[in-house]
């Protein structure tokens, strides 16, 4: 039974996943620890792949709407181990306390300039790589 | 692509590994607004891009964690993802049958969610 629930969790998570283009981890991991009993180092890692391959798929129907840019999602990739190590070396010489405190600015600050743009009257203009971007279905 | 727009490109990359380290927040939660702030991409292109982004992310930290600590549960990682599949493919349909300033708000509360649980957690 335990099982049925998680599946239809990731479910959710996946439908998140697809709808604001993030990994999912928040859902999955949670499925795994408190339904399935599994510990957190491993909930994590096993999301990971879980995360690999729905963003895989996720990609892949992106891609068939046109709205991939391949080559910038690239280099945000492959720069993100610079600052996973980044990550470990501030993680152990500033205070976890002010760590929080500010990333909690950072999507503060994000959350505003996405307010922002919900509300604001005119469509913001499309970027040069948007109008490169292929037509959906295409 | 000019040097300003790979510098911007980078720094987005920095801070989603940073903050997936650090946080365990997935680097979707940093490239999606980034992209959308700082390049004022439209919100299907950020999301698309952050899933392709997420490929590399997500894979070279599970190789690390089941090559090398041997954490990942193979077999049940194998029987969520299914159902997961299933919602991706869902919730990209459904993203293109909704304004995309709709995805700017869900991302918005997202975030302010995320702020205050790092304030009071």
């Amino acid at each position: 039974m335990d099982i049925a629930i998680a599946c239809l969790i990731c479910f959710v998570g996946g439908i998140v996943a697809g709808l604001i283009g993030v990994g999912g981890g928040v859902v999955f991991v949670p499925a795994m620890t408190i339904l399935l009993s599994k510990g957190q180092v491993e909930a994590e890692a096993t999301s990971l792949l879980m995360i690999g391959l729905v963003s895989i798929v996720g990609t892949w129907r992106q891609m068939r709407y046109g709205n991939v840019n391949l080559r910038n999602a690239a280099v945000i990739g492959l720069l993100s181990p610079v600052g996973v190590l980044i990550g470990v070396v501030v993680a152990n010489t500033v205070p976890e306390r002010a760590l929080r405190i500010g990333f909690a600015l950072l999507a503060f600050y994000m959350a505003w300039r996405l307010l922002k743009r919900v509300f604001a009257k005119a469509d913001p203009p499309a970027t040069e790589v948007e109008i490169a971007a292929p037509e959906p279905g295409q | 692509m000019d040097s300003r727009h790979i510098w911007g490109l980078a720094l987005i990359g920095t801070l989603a590994g940073a903050f997936s380290g650090l946080f365990g927040v997935g680097g979707g939660t940093v490239i999606v607004p980034m992209l959308i702030a700082m390049f004022a991409y439209r919100e299907r292109l950020a999301t698309g891009t952050s899933l392709a982004a997420i490929i590399v992310i997500a894979a070279l930290a599970a190789l690390m964690h089941g090559g090398i600590y041997g954490n990942v549960d193979v077999e049940t990682g194998l029987i969520l993802v299914g159902p997961a599949i299933l919602g991706v493919v869902a919730g990209t349909a459904v993203q293109q049958r909704i304004p995309e300033k709709a995805v700017s708000l869900i991302f918005a509360l997202l975030l302010i969610g995320v702020g205050i649980e790092m304030v009071i957690g």
